[in-house]
């Protein structure tokens, strides 16, 4: 018998099928990329070790009440002016033993940026928005801190570093943010 | 000169049309390559509020979302407006957050688990009661590395 040849498949209704199918992923795909500002917890301690004590002058203590009222060591501040606080207060340098620093000596501010501590303490009524907007805010001074240094440093902003030089600037200026528990109603 | 007359009315030849479906196949490609599949199906509000220090979560697979905010319209008449936390495909009570924490760890291998972070995606409009409570939970968890979920741009407060 002789072979017979097999009919060519018509393969012209592929690119129907194709597009069908690219259709659905155009349709079903999110492009959305996950951002958000990253913070450490501090591990869980049911005793509640009481802290270990920190001059007062080394802390700026930041409270946010129920109302979105910021109020820094007892003053009451507008969130704009809270980043340049905050960069004040962590390159304050009172001691005199960071000599990269360049911060005022103030007698009332930290006395070099590894003392410091910026304590964030807020309401349970305080709005989700301003709680994010303050720590960004906090977040921003510290960027501002070693963008600068690491100009100095290597010519590059902070976050075009390598590994190995990043750490070394942040270092220099450690985030020191501590969080109380929220006051309550 | 009739040799380079232009031939008139005569249809040129038609474009081929055989490697269309090679080009969409491409484009096909792409988009199941870069795909994510929704995971979860949220049942509550999620406006994310703005901030301008934000990282980029890299490595999905080792982040675990916990949302927070009010139920959606069409779940008020079960679950109330208070805002509540999501877990997975379900609302959760605060209790069962330990029991997410430590599951999600579970699962992933022993290397990856230190680089594992928990993703907390609330709505810009609750209040930080239960924003803290959530917090007070993976603490207990020991689940430490945490990252608040937002937008980029300029915080509302700060217009």
């Amino acid at each position: 018998m002789a072979r017979r040849e097999a009919p060519e498949i018509n393969a012209g209704s592929m690119a129907d099928i194709a597009f069908l199918l690219l259709i659905f992923f155009l349709v079903t795909t999110t492009m959305d990329v996950d951002s958000g500002i990253a913070r450490k917890l501090p591990p869980y301690d049911e005793q509640q070790a009481p802290p270990p004590p920190v001059k007062k002058q080394n802390i700026l203590q930041v409270l946010v009440n129920a109302n979105d009222e910021i109020l820094v060591n007892e003053d009451y501040m507008e969130l704009r002016d809270l980043r340049l606080k905050a960069v004040q207060f962590i390159d304050n340098n009172y001691k005199g033993d960071c000599d990269y620093c360049q911060g005022s000596r103030d007698a009332s501010m930290s006395e070099n940026p590894e003392k410091h501590v910026i304590s964030l303490q807020n309401d349970r009524g305080t709005t989700y928005e301003m709680y994010i907007a303050v720590q960004n805010e906090l977040t921003a001074a510290y960027r501002e801190l070693r963008n600068r240094e690491a100009r100095l440093r290597y010519g590059r902003n902070y976050d075009l570093l390598n590994d190995e030089d990043a750490k070394e600037i942040a270092k220099l200026y450690p985030l020191n943010i501590s969080e109380a528990e929220p006051l309550k109603l | 000169m009739s040799k380079f007359k232009k031939k008139t009315g005569g249809k040129g030849p038609g474009i081929s049309t055989a490697s269309l479906p090679d080009i969409v196949f491409m484009l096909l490609f792409f988009f199941m390559v870069t795909t994510v599949m929704r995971e979860v199906e949220l049942k509550l509000e999620n406006k994310k509020p703005r901030a301008t220090e934000v990282k980029k979560l890299e490595k999905r697979s080792l982040v675990s979302y916990i949302y927070v905010g009010p139920p959606k319209q069409m779940y008020q008449a079960q679950f109330g407006k208070e805002p509540r936390v999501q877990l997975n495909d379900q609302f959760a009570r605060l209790d069962d957050i330990q029991q997410f924490a430590i599951a999600e760890k579970e699962e992933k291998s022993e290397s990856e688990r230190p680089l594992m972070q928990f993703s907390i995606k609330a709505d810009k409009g609750v209040r930080m009661g239960i924003v803290s409570d959530v917090k007070l939970e993976l603490r207990k968890a020991n689940a430490l590395k945490i990252n608040y979920s937002t937008e980029k741009g300029t915080p509302r407060p700060l217009e």
